[in-house]
């Protein structure tokens, strides 16, 4: 079974208490959950639940309703390349297409050694810089393809290289 | 019009997010003053009035009048949101005030938060803004450190709490309804109004929306005088704007203009023309909800009402230049995607009609399209485009998808010829 660490424990019980309703802290932990766990399945909704003391499906109908909450494991770096207007007219989708050909994933899969996994994303709120990349939570912009190949050969050598 | 540095006159400053830094230019001023001098919170609103401040979320509606909505003599607590869910396709102006003047727009909110006799401000920042997060968050402990925010501050007896809180992904929760469910813990779907976020917003209580470049503004009213500050725009749309510039043009990039510049100065001469020398082939004027300009429609001003008069919106301010290679229905497609990815599914003609006009989209990308499915879509978008969907979306998706087919029609039916 999974469980909070003490420290995510505590910082979650602190949540619940900033807010006029306890609810209000349900999105906030669920990223503590998400750091915890890696992922939000049925049984990490089942812990938030316990913890916070709401029933298990309002757990679920929130976590299903926004992009951010994994509800499988992401590789160990998660690509969110962006297909938004700016992008898309900034080639994006040469990126696309490469870590289609190179990396083996399409839009919400993960390779075989789960290292990268690939989410088409909407507009990161960087057009002027586009094509752009989020991986977890460093953005990477003005992508062009050898930009693109270098970063993720850094991030295959274990180095998360500067943008 | 040249640019005009009003709202980002410290924004080059690489510093100035650290407050010892903003202090020494002058940040928090206002506040202390209005603070000592116990200004009357109603003269405030007066000034915002005055200043003619529209919201720059991309509604427009005047700031002032929103906060002058909000009941007096209740006894419940009131509740600011600052919007900075920022998730409008083209749009990054208030992540360049986040990250770049995060005491801007926390002295901003104190003062509406004066104004309007609130005592909590929650600043909701879109999940994907990670670095915004950490500068907003650093600032707000600094401010509270500092003895700016919190209780009794400098001494005037008003007391402020301000949270940080953020999204999880989805446009949606940008709409003010929706925020206010995302914020309470919920999923972002939009309520039915009425009841009105002032009478009845976060948690039930009387609430103020309003986006952070609207907030910023307000120091700069205040520090100006509302009247000085309306002169620099125009007679219905007071001071400057943040314009978020991408796309085809040599010098992408946030400039602030005052209200009423043009928009083919904007593109031409301060962003510096096409990029490559190629030809303009249209503009998308104030984010993705805003119908498309054509490059012979492009000599308009930017004011909420001579953009309507020419037929699209002000919007966010965030304008997606389009050269000659593009593809106008790759563009359609691309742009009902994203609405059918982003509607919250509880309207059918919303739910239903984005994703038809994507699939439409994708026919004709094919190859396999007909004529008749662009009067199809120009008849889904008047059935979107109504007045019985629970928020705007819809229509936000309608809007554009029926310009760029009324626009570019000869485009469209290219692809069709086989
Ligand atoms: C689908 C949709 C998305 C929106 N997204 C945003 C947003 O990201 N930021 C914002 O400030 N306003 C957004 N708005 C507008 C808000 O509903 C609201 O009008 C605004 O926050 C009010 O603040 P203002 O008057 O200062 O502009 C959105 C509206 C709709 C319909
Ligand atoms: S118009 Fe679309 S996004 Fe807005 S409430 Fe209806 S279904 Fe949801
Ligand atoms: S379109 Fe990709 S960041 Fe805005």
């Amino acid at each position: 079974m999974k469980t909070f660490s003490e420290a995510a424990r505590m910082e979650a019980s602190a949540l619940m208490e900033r807010y006029p309703t306890r609810m209000a802290a349900l999105i906030p932990i669920m990223f503590i959950a998400q750091r915890e766990f890696g992922h939000i399945d049925e049984e990490a909704e089942k812990v938030i639940a316990e913890l916070m003391d709401i029933s298990p499906v309002s757990v679920r109908e929130v976590s299903g309703f926004y992009f951010m909450i994994h509800k499988h494991p992401p590789g160990k770096y998660h690509l969110q390349i962006c297909h938004n207007i700016s992008c898309t007219i900034m080639a994006a989708e040469k990126l696309l297409t490469w870590v289609k050909d190179e990396l083996g994933i399409e839009d919400g899969q993960r390779t075989g050694d789960a290292l990268f996994s690939l989410e088409r994303v909407e507009c990161l709120g960087a057009c002027d810089l586009a094509p752009v990349m989020l991986v977890n939570e460093t953005l990477y912009t003005n992508l062009t393809l050898e930009k693109f190949t270098r970063i993720i050969d850094a991030l295959k050598n274990g180095k998360i290289p500067e943008d | 019009m040249p640019e005009l540095k009003l709202l980002s006159r410290n924004f080059h400053h690489p510093d100035q997010r650290d407050l010892q830094a903003a202090l020494n230019r002058g940040a928090y001023q206002q506040l202390k003053r209005v603070l000592a001098e116990k200004t009357a919170p109603e003269a405030i609103i007066e000034e915002v009035k005055a200043a003619k401040l529209r919201g720059q979320g991309g509604a427009g509606f005047p700031a002032g009048m929103k906060w002058s909505f909000v009941p007096k003599g209740t006894d419940k607590p009131k509740y600011l949101c600052v919007n900075g869910d920022e998730s409008e396709p083209g749009t990054f102006k208030d992540k360049v005030i986040l990250e770049n003047d995060p005491h801007l727009l926390i002295e901003g909110a104190a003062l509406c938060c004066y104004a309007v006799g609130i005592h909590t401000a929650y600043i909701y920042i879109r999940g994907e803004y990670h670095e915004p997060q950490r500068i907003v968050r650093q600032a707000v402990a600094d401010a509270y450190e500092a003895g700016f925010l919190g209780k009794n501050i400098f001494d005037s007896g008003f007391d402020l709490d301000v949270i940080v809180h953020t999204g999880a992904g989805a446009y949606i929760c940008g709409e003010e309804t929706a925020l206010l469910n995302s914020l309470e813990g919920l999923k972002g779907w939009p309520r039915i109004r009425p009841p009105f976020p002032a009478v009845k917003g976060a948690f039930a209580c009387p609430t103020v929306i309003n986006n952070v470049e609207t907030l910023s503004c307000v120091v700069r009213i205040l520090e100006m005088g509302g009247e000085a500050y309306r002169k620099v725009g125009t007679e219905k749309d007071g001071g400057t704007k943040l314009f978020a510039v991408s796309g085809h043009v040599e010098k992408p990039g946030t400039y602030e203009l005052p209200m009423g510049s043009s928009l083919k100065e904007l593109i031409f001469d301060i962003c510096g023309g096409v990029k490559g020398g190629k030809k303009l082939k249209a503009v998308i004027p104030g984010g993705s909800s805003t119908p498309v300009l054509k490059a012979d429609e492009v000599d308009v001003t930017l004011e909420f009402e001579a953009m309507m008069a020419a037929g699209t919106m002000l919007g966010s301010g965030a304008a997606i230049v389009l050269d000659e290679t593009v593809s106008i229905p790759e563009i359609f497609t691309v742009t009902a995607r994203f609405y059918a990815h982003e509607s919250c599914g509880q309207c059918t003609q919303c739910r239903e009609g984005c994703t038809w006009l994507y699939k439409l989209g994708l026919k004709i990308l094919g190859g396999h399209g007909k004529p008749a499915d662009l009067d199809l879509i120009l008849d889904l978008a008047d059935q979107m485009d109504g007045k019985q969907t629970v928020c705007p979306l819809g229509p936000a998706c309608a809007m554009p998808c029926r310009a760029f087919v009324q626009k570019f029609r000869d485009e469209f039916l290219s692809l069709m010829k086989s």
